[in-house]
C-alpha cells in the first residue's frame, strides 16, 4: 500500500533538494556560527533522502524489517556518539569510514547478484566496470580504516610496516586486481564472476591493509583524511553502479573534502602526497642530523619560577600537542585562563595544523574543555607576531614548535612549517623528559638560551600552578 | 660536606657568596652549611634567615674549619693562611695575574675553584657569575649615569616646554652593555651602541638600542666567546666613529675589555675636548686601566665639565640582588660538583666545566687549562629552508592536468551517452565540494569529517534500492548493509552535534 506512493519523478525531485541540502551543510561548517544550522541541513537532506526512496518504486515490501535495522543501528550509532572522548575521535571516525567501505562492498555484491536493470553491450561492461571499482574502493577503505583504527588506539603498532620491496608488493597488487578484473567483466556466469570477486576481495582487503600499515604515527592525520576521501569515492562509484545521481553528488562531496583534507595536511608538514602514501618519517632519511655537535643545556625551572614567568607576562601564548590531549590538562589550563584574564593577562591559543590526530582534533578537544574558539588561532595568524609575545608554553608538543625545520636543510622535517615561538621574549616547553618527538629528531628549541624547560607531568605541574595562583 | 661562608674581606664589599634560599637548595645536596654571624646584614639578609633556611651560625675561627669555603672576591694571604690542607676553596681569583697567590694556595694543599675561569659554553651559563655580575653592573651603571647627569632620560613635552631625551652611546654590547642598552632604553634614552661583532646586531635592536658599526669588511667575533683585537685600520675608522658620536652625545657607557690584557683607550683626549658640558661617561673597564684616558679606578674625575665614572664595585651597589644572582651561580657549581646529591664532593678533571675552573688541586697548579672551542658563535647561517615546497607543488600542477585532460578525453571517445550524463553531474560534484571545502575554517575540520562521514552514508539510498529483492542473500546483504549505514548515520551526525556544541566564545 505504501510502494510507489511517490513516482519515481517526485522521488528525483526530492533527491535535488536533498543534494542542495548536503552542499549546504558542508557549506555552513565555514564558521562556527552557521555550523550548527549545517549539520542540522544534513540531518534534512539524509531524512529526505531515506524517506523519499522507502516511499519510491523501488521498495515494495519489508518495511518493518527495514525500520528495525536503520533503528537497531542508528541506536548503536547514538550510543557510540554519546561514549566517545573527544580524544578518542580519531578512533571513532576511522571505524565509522570502515563501516562506509564495508556498505559499499555489500551493495557492490548485491547489485551484481541481482541487478536493478538490463544492460546491454557497452552498457554492460561499463555497469560491471562500475561495480567492480566500487567495490574495490569499498574493500580497500574498510581494510584501511580497521588498521588506522587499531594504529590510533594503540592496538596496532604506530611504526610504519616496512617489507622488503613494498612498493612492487602494492604494484604487483594493482596489476593482479585489474587482470581479475577483466576476467570478471568477461565472466559468462554469474558464478564466474563471484570467483574474480573473491579473489579481488582478498587482493584489495591486503592492498588497503598494507596501504596504512606502512604509513607512519606522524602522518596518521594524513591518513584519517584520506580514508574519508576513499568512503566519498566509494559512495559515488555505487551511484555509478546504481545511476543514482544524488549517490553520485554526494560521494564525489565527500571525496574531495577528504582530498582537500589531506592536501591541507600534507602542506602543514611539507610532505607530498605520494611520500606520506610510501613510507613514515624516518624511513628514508638518514637521522643523525645533529651529531657530535655541543647542543648546550637545557635549563630547568620549577614550578613557582614557572609562576612568577606567567605572572610577569602580559601576553602569552599557548601551544598545544596531543600530548596535552593525552595528559586530559585542557581542562586545567581553561581554569588557568579564567584566572590571568582576571588579572590582565592576555592568553591565546597557536594551533599547528598536524597537533592533534586528525584535522582540526585539537579545535575539539580545546572546545571541550570550554575554551572560547576566539582566543584559538591559527599557525599562521600568529607566527609574524611573536615578537610581541612575552611567554609562549609549549605542552606536550615537540616537532611542531622545532626550528631545525626551518634553520637545518638536513633535517628530515626540513621546510615543515612551525610555529616560531622562539622568537618570543621567552618559552616554557613543559615535557615529561628529553624524548623526541614522532620524527624522532632532537629539538633545538630546548637548548636556546630564551627556553626553559618545566619537566613533569603537564597536568600535575599545571595544577599546581593553579594552587599557587589562588 | 662542610660549607662555609664568611663575610668579605675586602673593604666596602656589600655583597655575600650565600644568601637564605640557596642555603635550603645547598642543604638537599647533602651538605652542611655554616655562615658567619651578621654574615649577610649589608645585603639584608639576617641571621635569623641563615637559620631558618638551616644554615649554623658560628664565629669566624669556626666557620674556617669547614671543608668547603665560598668567597666572592679573592682571598688575601691572611685567607689563605686560615685555610688548611685539603680545603677547597671557590672564588673569584683571577689566575692568571695571581701566581703568587696561585703558588701559596698549591703549597698549602688548598683545592681552588676560580669563578672567574668558568669556560664560556652554554652549559655553563648558569655557573658564569661573571655574567651576572657583568649584567648588574651594566644596569648599574646606567644608574649612576643618570644620578651624575642633570637632566632627564626620557623626552617630554611639558607645559613649561620640551625636554629632548638624553642621547646615550653605549660602546661593547657584551652582556654588560646589553644590559645596559635595555636599562638605559627603558628609562625612555635614545641608545645606540656599538660593537665590532656585527652577530649581537639583532640583540642590540631587541632591546630597543640601534647597533652602530664601521663599514669595514672585518668580524670581531673570536671562538673564545669574548671580541678580539682588531686591525688598525678598524681601530682608526672606529676612533673617527666615536669621536663624531662624543659631539652628539650626553652619556657615554664604556665596557669594552679584552682578557688578559690591558682595557683599550677608545676615549680619548681629543674626545673629551668636544663633549658637552654635563655630559657622564661611566666606564666599565677601569678596573683594567678603563677605556677613557682620564679614568680613575673608584673616583669621579671632572674635566670640563664631563665627569667620568670609574666606579669598580658596581655589583656591590646592588647587594642584595648581586649576592642572590651569585649564590645562585655558587649553588649550580656545588649541584655539579656532586653528582650523586650525597654529600660528597668530587672535582671531576674530565668534566670541561669543573677542569676550567680548577686552577689548584692537590697541591698542583692545573691553570692554564687545555683549550676548548666554544661554539658561542658558529657560523650557522640561517638559511630559510623553502625552494623544497615549492618543487613539489610545480611538479604537482602539470602533470595532474595532463592526465586529466586526456582521461576525459578517453571517456567521452568510449562512453555512452547515459553514462555521460553522470560523469558530468560527478565532475561537478567534486567541483562544488573543492569550491565549498576551502571556505571550512581549520578549527571545524574535525566536525567536518564527522559530518562527510554521516553523509557519505548515503550509500544507504543503494541498500534500499534493493531490499525488496526476492532473491534471500541479495536481501540479507543489503539488510545489513541499511544495519551498518544507519549506525554511521546516527553516531555521525550525534557526534557532530556534540562537537559543534563544544565550541562557544
Amino acid at each position: 500500500m505504501i510502494s510507489g506512493l511517490l513516482t519515481i519523478e517526485v522521488v528525483r525531485a526530492l533527491y535535488v533538494i536533498s543534494a542542495v541540502l548536503f552542499i549546504l551543510t558542508l557549506g555552513g561548517l565555514s564558521n562556527q556560527e552557521t555550523s550548527r544550522k549545517g549539520n542540522a541541513y544534513g540531518i534534512t537532506a539524509m531524512t529526505i533522502a531515506i524517506v523519499a526512496t522507502v516511499l519510491g518504486p523501488q521498495v515494495t515490501g519489508n518495511y518493518i524489517a527495514l525500520l528495525l535495522l536503520i533503528l537497531i543501528g542508528g541506536s548503536i550509532g547514538l550510543l557510540l556518539s554519546k561514549k566517545v572522548q573527544m580524544t578518542e575521535m580519531p578512533e571513532l571516525v576511522a571505524i565509522l569510514h570502515s563501516l562506509v567501505g564495508l556498505a559499499a562492498v555489500l551493495v557492490g555484491i548485491v547489485n551484481f547478484l541481482n541487478p536493478t536493470q538490463e544492460y546491454l553491450g557497452v552498457e554492460l561492461t561499463i555497469h560491471l566496470i562500475e561495480i567492480y571499482i566500487g567495490i574495490f574502493i569499498g574493500m580497500v577503505t574498510f581494510a584501511g580504516s580497521i588498521i588506522a583504527f587499531g594504529k590510533l588506539s594503540g592496538k596496532v603498532s604506530g611504526n610504519p610496516l616496512v617489507l622488503p620491496a613494498k612498493h612492487y608488493l602494492n604494484l604487483l597488487m594493482l596489476i593482479s586486481i585489474i587482470y581479475f578484473g577483466t576476467i570478471f567483466v568477461g565472466s559468462s556466469s554469474i558464478d564466474e564472476g563471484l570467483i574474480a570477486l573473491g579473489f579481488m576481495l582478498t587482493i584489495s582487503l591486503f592492498f588497503g591493509i598494507h596501504l596504512v600499515a606502512s604509513i607512519g604515527g606522524a602522518d596518521m592525520p594524513v591518513v584519517v583524511s584520506m580514508l574519508n576521501s576513499y568512503s566519498g569515492w566509494a559512495a559515488s562509484a555505487t551511484g555509478f553502479m546504481l545511476s543514482n545521481d544524488l549517490l553520485i553528488v554526494v560521494g564525489a562531496l565527500v571525496g574531495s573534502s577528504g582530498a582537500i583534507l589531506s592536501y591541507i595536511m600534507c602542506r602543514a608538514m611539507n610532505r607530498s602526497f605520494i611520500s606520506v602514501i610510501a613510507g613514515g618519517f624516518g624511513t628514508e632519511t638518514s637521522s643523525t642530523p645533529v651529531e657530535g655537535q655541543d647542543q648546550g643545556e637545557v635549563q630547568a625551572i620549577n614550578i613557582e619560577e614557572f609562576k612568577s614567568m606567567i605572572t610577569s607576562s602580559k601576553k602569552i601564548a599557548i601551544i598545544p600537542g596531543y600530548g596535552m590531549a593525552v595528559a586530559q590538562a585542557q581542562f586545567v589550563v581553561n581554569e588557568i585562563i579564567s584566572i590571568l584574564k582576571n588579572k590582565n593577562i592576555e592568553v591565546i591559543f597557536v594551533i599547528h595544523p598536524v597537533a592533534g590526530r586528525m584535522p582540526g582534533h585539537m579545535n575539539v578537544l580545546l572546545a571541550e574543555a570550554q575554551i572560547p574558539y576566539d582566543i584559538v588561532y591559527e599557525m599562521d595568524e600568529v607566527n609574524d607576531d611573536f615578537e610581541k609575545i612575552d611567554l609562549s608554553i609549549v605542552i606536550g608538543a615537540n616537532d611542531i614548535v622545532n626550528p631545525s625545520a626551518l634553520e637545518d636543510p638536513n633535517s628530515p622535517i626540513a621546510g615543515m612549517p612551525v610555529i616560531e615561538c622562539w622568537r618570543g621574549t621567552s618559552t616554557v616547553v613543559m615535557k615529561r623528559g628529553m624524548s623526541t618527538g614522532y620524527a624522532g629528531v632532537e629539538n633545538p628549541l630546548f637548548f636556546k638560551e630564551n627556553t626553559k624547560m618545566l619537566f613533569g607531568d603537564a597536568k600535575e605541574s599545571l595544577s599546581q600552578v593553579l594552587t599557587l595562583n589562588n | 660536606m662542610e660549607i662555609g661562608v664568611l663575610k668579605e674581606s675586602k673593604q666596602q664589599e656589600k655583597r655575600v657568596a650565600i644568601t637564605p634560599k640557596i642555603v635550603s637548595k645547598i642543604k638537599k645536596l647533602g651538605h652542611t652549611v655554616r655562615v658567619e654571624k651578621g654574615l649577610g646584614l649589608d645585603a639584608n639578609f639576617y641571621d635569623s634567615q641563615y637559620i631558618e633556611a638551616g644554615a649554623e651560625v658560628l664565629d669566624a675561627d669556626s666557620v674556617w674549619t669547614s671543608d668547603i669555603i665560598l668567597k666572592i672576591n679573592k682571598p688575601n694571604d691572611n685567607d689563605v693562611s686560615k685555610l688548611d690542607n685539603n680545603k677547597t676553596l671557590i672564588s673569584f681569583f683571577s689566575p692568571a695575574v695571581n701566581s703568587d697567590l696561585l703558588q701559596s694556595c698549591a703549597k698549602d694543599k688548598i683545592n681552588v675553584l676560580s669563578m672567574d675561569s668558568v669556560p664560556r659554553i652554554s652549559r655553563a651559563q648558569k655557573m658564569d657569575a661573571l655574567s651576572s655580575m657583568a649584567n648588574i653592573a651594566g644596569s648599574r651603571a646606567v644608574i649612576e649615569a643618570a644620578h651624575n647627569f642633570g637632566r632627564f632620560f626620557g623626552g617630554q613635552i611639558t607645559a613649561a616646554g620640551k625636554i629632548p631625551p638624553a642621547k646615550i652611546l653605549i660602546i661593547g654590547a657584551g652582556v654588560a652593555g646589553l644590559s645596559a642598552i635595555g636599562t638605559a632604553s627603558s628609562l625612555g634614552a635614545i641608545v645606540t651602541a656599538f660593537d665590532t661583532r656585527p652577530e649581537v646586531k639583532e640583540q642590540v635592536e631587541s632591546l630597543g638600542g640601534q647597533f652602530l658599526t664601521v663599514n669595514l669588511d672585518e668580524d670581531g667575533s673570536s671562538t673564545d666567546g669574548y671580541a678580539k683585537t682588531m686591525s688598525k685600520e678598524f681601530i682608526d675608522a672606529e676612533m673617527a666613529l666615536f669621536k663624531e658620536q662624543c659631539k652628539d652625545v650626553d652619556i657615554i657607557i664604556t665596557t669594552a675589555l679584552i682578557p688578559g690584557k690591558e682595557a683599550p683607550k677608545l676615549i680619548t683626549q681629543e674626545m673629551l675636548d668636544v663633549m658637552k658640558p654635563g655630559s657622564v661617561i661611566v666606564d666599565l673597564a677601569s678596573q683594567q686601566g678603563g677605556n677613557c684616558v682620564l679614568c680613575k679606578r673608584d673616583e669621579i674625575v671632572e674635566y670640563n665639565g664631563i665627569k667620568v665614572i670609574g666606579y669598580t664595585d658596581l655589583p656591590s651597589r646592588l647587594p642584595s640582588q648581586s649576592s642572590e644572582l651569585y649564590a645562585n651561580n655558587l649553588y649550580h657549581i656545588l649541584d655539579e660538583l656532586t653528582p650523586n646529591n650525597d654529600g660528597v664532593v668530587d672535582i671531576n678533571m674530565d668534566d670541561d666545566v669543573i677542569r676550567g675552573m680548577t686552577v689548584v688541586k692537590d697541591g698542583e697548579i692545573t691553570f692554564p687549562p687545555p683549550k676548548i672551542e666554544v661554539s658561542a658563535t658558529p657560523k650557522v647561517e640561517e638559511k630559510k629552508v623553502e625552494p623544497k615546497k615549492e618543487q613539489i607543488q610545480k611538479k604537482s600542477s602539470i602533470l595532474p592536468g595532463i592526465i586529466a585532460l586526456s582521461v576525459l578525453f578517453l571517456v567521452g571517445a568510449f562512453a555512452p551517452e547515459s553514462f555521460m550524463n553522470h560523469f558530468t553531474v560527478f565532475v561537478l560534484s567534486c567541483f562544488i565540494g573543492y569550491m565549498v571545502i576551502w571556505n571550512v575554517t581549520a578549527s571545524l575540520h574535525t566536525p567536518l569529517m564527522s559530518v562527510t562521514n554521516a553523509v557519505s552514508s548515503i550509500i544507504i539510498i543503494g541498500a534500499l534500492t534493493q531490499v525488496s529483492s526476492t532473491d534471500t542473500v541479495s536481501l540479507v546483504l543489503s539488510g545489513l548493509a541499511i544495519f551498518i549505514a544507519s549506525i554511521n548515520i546516527f553516531g555521525g551526525f550525534a557526534v557532530t552535534k556534540r562537537m559543534l556544541g563544544m565550541f562557544k566564545k
